[in-house]
């Protein structure tokens, strides 16, 4: 095997990005996203604006893993998994944590 | 083919080792901000009145301007990283360097909003902030916390993405060996997302 099939199969497994169209659509998306959040929170909807913030700020950090940081280009199942992974984590502390205090 | 990759498996090309490694510290950096998360939410339920009322110190314009300013440092770095893959190194180390200017933004914006806050008698076991509601001391300091620890990794950001360009200059990062601008630009992109969350949790709860 040559050295260059050798760097074209360390360069196949690793992540290849977007260009830069796709980059400036994710980058225009999260520009309104962040309009749309601060137009929301100053629209006094009570005990939904949290909600509705929070979702926001999920649907732009999906678009961040998955454009910006190449999660949609991986190709290591390992990689594809990890963050999956520690947001179950996260959400089981959070539940239990819950399940304390609002039942005590 | 480098000596780097002749070590361990063949299977494994040195790229994928370090952006193995890089996504498994990004995991730990999710879960320590996620514990200061869930106490923020559990104060903010337990306090409710007194979080909408603190939150009221805050300025949403300075917030609303430092997300567009980390998010467009977000772009520049995906950018850099794009532009080093395709083999232009000068187009990359200018990227950079304007990821760097925008982390330095923000953090001069971030700057005057905590030297308005000290001003205004609201720092950590000041005398004013103190004679507030629990729950606003409570909010403070995690403000303080959070958006301290953030700043941190700003800072480091900035740091890495300065040594970066250094190596750049010197040739040991190029579109053959990528791997370290990848890394930190990741590590960027965390720092973003955190801030996604900090900034309506904090700023927005009004």
């Amino acid at each position: 095997m040559s050295d260059t099939d050798i760097e074209r199969k360390g360069g196949g497994t690793a992540a290849h990005g977007p260009g830069y169209r796709s980059y400036l659509l994710v980058y225009a998306l999260l520009v309104c996203l962040t309009v749309l959040t601060v137009t929301s929170a100053s629209l006094n909807l009570g005990a939904v604006a949290i909600a509705i913030v929070l979702v926001i700020a999920g649907t732009k950090s999906i678009f961040v893993l998955l454009y910006f940081m190449h999660l949609r280009y991986e190709k290591r199942l390992l990689i594809k998994i990890l963050i999956p992974i520690v947001v179950a984590t996260l959400a089981i502390f959070i539940g239990l944590t819950y399940t304390d205090i609002l039942y005590r | 083919m480098s000596g780097r990759e002749r070590q361990g498996d063949a299977d494994l090309a040195a790229g994928d080792r370090g952006r193995i490694g890089m996504w498994l510290f990004i995991c730990t950096e999710i879960l320590l901000f996620g514990g200061l998360f869930l106490l923020y939410s559990v104060y903010r339920y337990k306090h409710q009145a007194d979080f909408h009322a603190a939150s009221l110190n805050l300025s949403r314009f300075d917030g609303t301007l430092n997300t567009l300013v980390l998010i467009t440092s977000s772009l520049t770095a995906a950018l850099a990283v794009h532009e080093l893959r395709g083999g232009r190194t000068a187009k990359a180390r200018l990227f950079i360097a304007f990821t760097i200017l925008f982390a330095l933004t923000f953090l001069t914006v971030k700057g005057f909003e905590w030297g308005e806050k000290f001003t205004h008698g609201l720092y950590p076991d000041a005398a004013h902030l103190l004679s507030l509601p629990r729950g606003q001391i409570l909010y403070f300091g995690l403000y303080f916390t959070m958006t301290g620890l953030h700043a941190v990794h700003v800072i480091v950001g900035m740091g890495l993405f300065g040594y970066a360009l250094r190596s750049m200059s010197r040739g040991r990062v190029d579109a053959d060996h990528p791997i370290y601008v990848e890394n930190v630009t990741l590590f960027w992109h965390l720092v973003d997302i955190i801030w996604i969350f900090l900034f309506p949790l904090f700023y927005l709860i009004s």
